[in-house]
């Protein structure tokens, strides 16, 4: 499947967003995730469908002012 | 003492975590600072998510309070998303919603602002919007929800002091009851007074600190945390009205004392 992760395209072969964070190694309870500018609780990645062309968003914490 | 949606805040300090030299230089600032709340953003991280994390573990180990922030979004939507986000990684409804009009000067896109104040108040957010000192934005942001307001006294990162006395005299002066914290624009313990001195509930600080010579520790005659900030506008002017050329209710940013 083809995903623009961040910005960048990558194809992976995750159906779920908490397949795809899986296989990205993405661990932690300080992720935020969204999919096509929509947030994606935690307790909702095990049952989103990813498809062709998804956005998603990987968020986490950083230093701001 | 300072309350902000309903919580009282032991400090009228808020720190800025960025740009610090060390992650243990930033962590040093906040506690000698005593600042009852630090703000922190968010970004998009490269797969492992650790970098992060760390982070996120260094803050919550501070056990201060925090207030996310909106940093670099240009729009409504990104920035109600980043919003959304932040509520879900920090566990908060504060957001500091900031709206970037220009991508050179960061000033606030306050029409943007004032649209995405309004959808967050009414998704619960309860939002500190960085704008300018525009009363009339100040009056639609309080009209869409928002209980504080986060003005400018110069451009983020310019550490120009206060350059139009007179607009933050007025929102003083319009806005009695608002918490107002300057929030962008301080460069040095005499900015921090000027505006204590005009009424103003608070400061928020990031540059000034974390670009002096030495963040944490406190050498004579250099920006830096709390005895710095502290030795150059405490005690803090309470004349008589008569005597009184700024303010009515100078304020002093030290943790107030029971």
């Amino acid at each position: 499947m083809r995903l623009i992760i961040n910005g960048e395209t990558q194809i992976v072969a995750a159906t779920t967003l908490s397949q795809l964070l899986t296989a990205l190694e993405y661990e932690g309870e300080w992720l935020a995730t969204a999919v096509n500018g929509e947030l994606i609780h935690r307790e909702e990645r095990d049952d989103h469908a990813l498809a062709d062309n998804d956005r998603i968003e990987i968020l986490t914490p950083m230093q701001g002012g | 003492m300072l309350e902000l949606y309903g919580t009282e805040i032991p400090s009228r300090l808020l720190l800025g975590t960025a740009r610090y030299p060390s992650p243990a230089m930033l962590a040093e600032s906040v506690k000698r600072s005593q600042t009852g709340i630090v703000t922190v953003s968010l970004r998009r991280e490269t797969a492992g998510g650790r970098n992060g994390g760390a982070f996120f573990e260094m803050i919550r180990e501070l056990g201060v309070r925090v207030l996310p922030n909106t940093a670099g979004c240009h729009g409504v939507s990104e920035a109600v998303l980043t919003a959304k986000m932040a509520r879900e990684v920090f566990r908060t409804n504060w957001i500091k919603l900031e709206v970037i009009g220009n991508h050179d000067t960061l000033q606030p896109d306050v029409f943007a602002l004032v649209e995405a104040a309004r959808i967050l108040s009414d998704e619960g957010f309860e939002v500190f919007p960085y704008t300018t000192d525009d009363l009339i934005v100040a009056e639609r942001l309080l009209d869409a929800g928002c209980q504080v307001l986060m003005p400018w006294c110069a451009p983020i990162g310019t550490a120009a002091g206060p350059l139009n006395l007179s607009a933050l005299r007025s929102m003083r002066a319009h806005f009695p009851d608002v918490p107002l914290i300057v929030d962008a624009g301080i460069g040095r313990p005499s900015h921090a007074a000027i505006v204590m001195e005009l009424g103003f509930d608070a400061v928020l600080l990031n540059t000034a600190v974390a670009g002096a010579g030495d963040p944490a520790a406190m050498p004579a005659g250099r920006l830096s945390a709390r005895a710095c900030w502290s030795r150059a506008i405490w005690p803090c002017p309470r004349r008589p009205s008569s005597e009184r050329r700024f303010s009515r209710d100078a304020r002093s940013i030290l943790p107030d004392r029971r």
